[in-house]
């Protein structure tokens, strides 16, 4: 699914943000909702956020800084997560990592200047199973090798 | 289409739960479907959705199993489908090539239920899964389910429930196994509406996945447990917090309430007498501090999810200060069948103190991994040995983590220990939510604690002061120790630390997060004296404190570690002897998994200066 782009206009946002009450609780799903949507939070559709449930700013932010679904950044077309729950990383999930660090040359929470991908480690992907696992945008590789990850960055590009 | 409305007659059963869908078991259920729709042969396929692991062997995935036949083929794949149908669909052949092969006694086995790993587990809270389409409600009433609900809406008061649940001595599955009767009790007492239920799908211990699957795999039992707790104490709103991360539970958990919706089991006057409750889904939004009760309730509520101080329990001023009862996925899923069979039959399984069965994800360095269900007082050695099939590659058994990041490592010394809650906690680690990580002889513990440390550092809300800064501190002196920096009275200073943070931390969390650094002292101190003086990482994992160096009397020269080598660092002829250049090493130990004759050796650093 391509991610918005706020050139598009907010039009997507105020739909979003419009199905929910003006109840407190439905916070925290409506800036879901656009995390999904833009692949981060926009400033200018925090301020609507701001305006249909009549909440502070900085509630906001304090929200998406807390919450590690949320990012106030905008992310990759590509969102690599290297899966560094316990039965990953004794199965060398911290070796992943740094293939991926050595063949993109961004850190974990860092995005490509060319906007392509991002690197994002995660606690755990409940795939123990089949350790390591990583997840690129929605699909899954199960037992994952450092040979494996170029080969897998490659078909990415080879897509493009 | 008339050949949909025969009774079927075969059943095949395609797990499609997250870990054999990442082994492509969609395009398997896609093709038998295909098949059998065009031949209009007199079988139906039902999908079944389920985790990883948890039709026992995700390691062996993806799985078809065919009823009532009862054949169980793994390691299957999509140009399998025509040889399944043709064979074991249209007639009653048996695959053997795809039946499960055991290792110890080299022979295949038909049926599941004859495989060591299944044979020793006895499931009550994943008594549906694999067994049903948790998209069917039907599936789930054929199989006894609302039956519970029924009962206790026709047969029982609510004071009966709860003596009911209580009797039975089941205990929150969530981590701590507070008994759950006696919460319904507390919270029936108090006399303030509305009152509210909470399921805990917040999953966040690393290494677990239980109750995704149970949520994945049979929502509706999850839904029952609720409605009959409402009943019990009076509510009529209930709440479904799943982690954001599992969009399948999500999906079926929402499928599975509009169907009971539709059915008259939830809403108003269900099943006409009377009754009214609803449920409603909240999406976590990753912050592993949601699975702490208060904690969760402050992010239902749409704030920051922190705890608050428990002066007052949940069970009096829970959500929006009102009564509430919160229990975890597992514990729900457990209630209808207790309801059914009665608090005695319940109590006939598993030990004294913690009667039931437990969920276990058994992961990391172990034959079988999957998700097990087991008697409670089942002992370690058991679940490890004979469910999990023992240590890959027939290496050392070390030490086996349960209780997630607020639990401890438990070494082989105490092999033996029943598993309940309490002889757990009395080994210095904790039952949890039912993550086993069984590590070997190349986990390091010190890099284990640390890797706790650091994932419970950045968990933190930060909120009380004992939390924010012990966990940071204790964290440095272990990055300190692994990176050949320790110095003597580190030790010491970790379980001060520690001590203090056990005693002062504002919640549960805060309290337990020193466990895996305090069980890791308690059981491998050694360790972290070879870490700290000889500047030498046993397990060969602390990168710094690592040499790996080829044993030149072991090697045979097979060139395998070569071939392997990612950074081209071995050098050698075949038939001869290989040798590793230390300026281009990594350590990422891929030449030690690969070597067969244990050649690949790590000296540490301790030896550089007679080198």
């Amino acid at each position: 699914m391509p991610a918005g782009s706020i050139e598009e206009g907010l039009s997507q946002a105020k739909e979003i943000i419009g199905k929910y009450p003006r109840e407190q609780r439905f916070l925290l799903a409506a800036l879901q909702d656009i995390q999904k949507h833009y692949n981060y939070l926009p400033r200018e559709a925090l301020a609507l956020v701001q305006e249909h449930f009549s909440v502070p700013m900085s509630r906001l932010y304090s929200m998406a800084t807390f919450y590690k679904a949320l990012t106030l950044k905008p992310k990759g077309k590509y969102v690599i997560k290297v899966c560094d729950g316990t039965a990953c990383h004794i199965r060398g999930s911290s070796l992943l990592v740094e293939e991926l660090q050595r063949l993109l040359r961004i850190a974990p929470g860092e995005t490509t200047t060319d906007g392509k991908f991002s690197l994002e480690t995660v606690n755990c992907l409940g795939s123990c199973a089949i350790a390591p696992v990583m997840v690129i945008n929605d699909q899954y590789y199960g037992r994952v090798t450092t040979a494996a990850v170029g080969k897998i960055l490659e078909d990415l590009e080879a897509k493009e | 289409m008339l050949m949909f409305k025969r009774k079927p007659v075969k059943t095949v059963l395609v797990c499609c739960g997250t870990g054999c869908l990442a082994n492509n078991s969609r395009a398997i259920y896609e093709g038998l479907k295909k098949r059998i729709e065009e031949s209009g042969a007199r079988a139906s396929i039902r999908p079944v959705t389920k985790a990883t692991g948890c039709n026992g062997l995700c390691e062996r995935g993806p799985i078809v199993k065919i009823q009532p036949d009862d054949i169980f083929y793994c390691g299957v794949k999509a140009t399998d489908v025509d040889e399944i149908f043709e064979r074991s669909v249209l007639n009653d052949e048996i695959i053997t090539r795809l039946l499960y092969l055991d290792s110890s006694t080299g022979e295949r086995v038909k049926s599941h239920r004859d495989t060591e790993f299944y044979k020793r587990q006895h499931k009550i809270a994943l008594r549906n899964i694999g067994e049903i389409d948790p998209a069917s409600i039907d599936d789930y009433i054929e199989r006894d389910g609302y039956r519970a609900l029924e009962k206790v809406l026709t047969t029982m008061s609510p004071q009966e429930v709860i003596d009911e649940i209580e009797k039975s001595g089941l205990r929150g599955r969530g981590g701590a196994g507070f008994p759950t009767g006696v919460k319904w009790k507390q919270c029936a007492r108090v006399d303030v509406f509305p009152k509210y239920v909470v399921c805990n799908g917040d999953e966040g211990d690393p290494g677990a996945f239980m109750d995704r699957s149970i949520m994945e795999g049979d929502p509706h039992s999850v839904i029952e447990g609720m409605l009959i707790c409402a009943y019990a104490i009076g509510a009529e709103r209930g709440f479904i917090y799943i982690r954001d991360e599992y969009a399948l539970a999500l999906k079926n958990m929402a499928a599975a309430l509009e169907e009971a919706r539709k059915r008259g089991f939830l809403g108003r006057n269900i099943l006409q007498k009377g009754m009214n409750f609803d449920i409603e889904i909240v999406r976590g939004g990753g912050a592993f501090v949601c699975g702490e009760s208060t904690a969760l309730m402050a992010s239902i509520e749409g704030r920051v999810g922190e705890p608050r101080v428990k002066y007052i329990r949940s069970v009096e001023r829970g959500l929006w200060d009102k009564p509430t009862v919160l229990n975890n996925v597992e514990t729900w899923a457990n209630v209808p069948v207790i309801i059914n069979r009665g608090a005695q039959w319940f109590r006939s399984i598993g030990s004294e103190g913690s009667p039931g069965t437990k969920v276990f994800s058994l992961v990391g360095k172990v034959k079988n991994t999957g998700l097990i269900e087991v008697p409670m007082g089942i002992t370690l050695r058991e679940i490890i040995f004979s469910i999990g099939g023992g240590i890959p590659r027939d290496r050392e058994f070390k030490a086996v983590q349960t209780g997630g990041p607020s639990g401890g490592c438990i070494p082989k010394e105490l092999l033996d220990l029943p598993v309940d809650f309490d002889s757990l906690t009395e080994s210095g680690s904790m039952m949890g939510s039912g993550g086993m990580i069984v590590m070997d002889e190349t986990t390091c513990m010190v890099e284990v604690a640390r890797y706790y440390l650091q994932f419970l550092a950045e968990e933190s809300c930060g909120k009380c002061v004992p939390c924010r800064e012990g966990i940071k501190q204790m964290l440095g002196i272990l990055e300190d120790i692994c990176a050949g920096r320790g110095r003597e009275g580190d030790i010491e200073l970790l379980l001060d630390i520690g001590a203090t943070l056990q005693e002062a931390a504002l919640c549960g969390l805060g309290k337990t997060a020193p466990n895996p650094v305090l069980s890791t002292i308690r059981y491998f101190r050694e360790e972290y004296r070879e870490h700290i003086q000889n500047k030498y990482c046993p397990a060969g994992v602390c990168k710094e404190l690592t040499v790996f160096y080829i044993d030149q009397e072991a090697c045979r020269g097979c060139g395998l570690c070569a071939q392997k080598c990612p950074l081209g660092a071995i050098s050698g002829e075949r038939r001869r002897t290989y040798t590793i250049d230390e300026t281009k090493c990594i350590k990422c130990g891929q030449c030690r998994d690969t070597c067969r004759f244990g050649a690949v050796k790590n000296r540490g650093r301790r030896h550089d200066n007679n080198h």
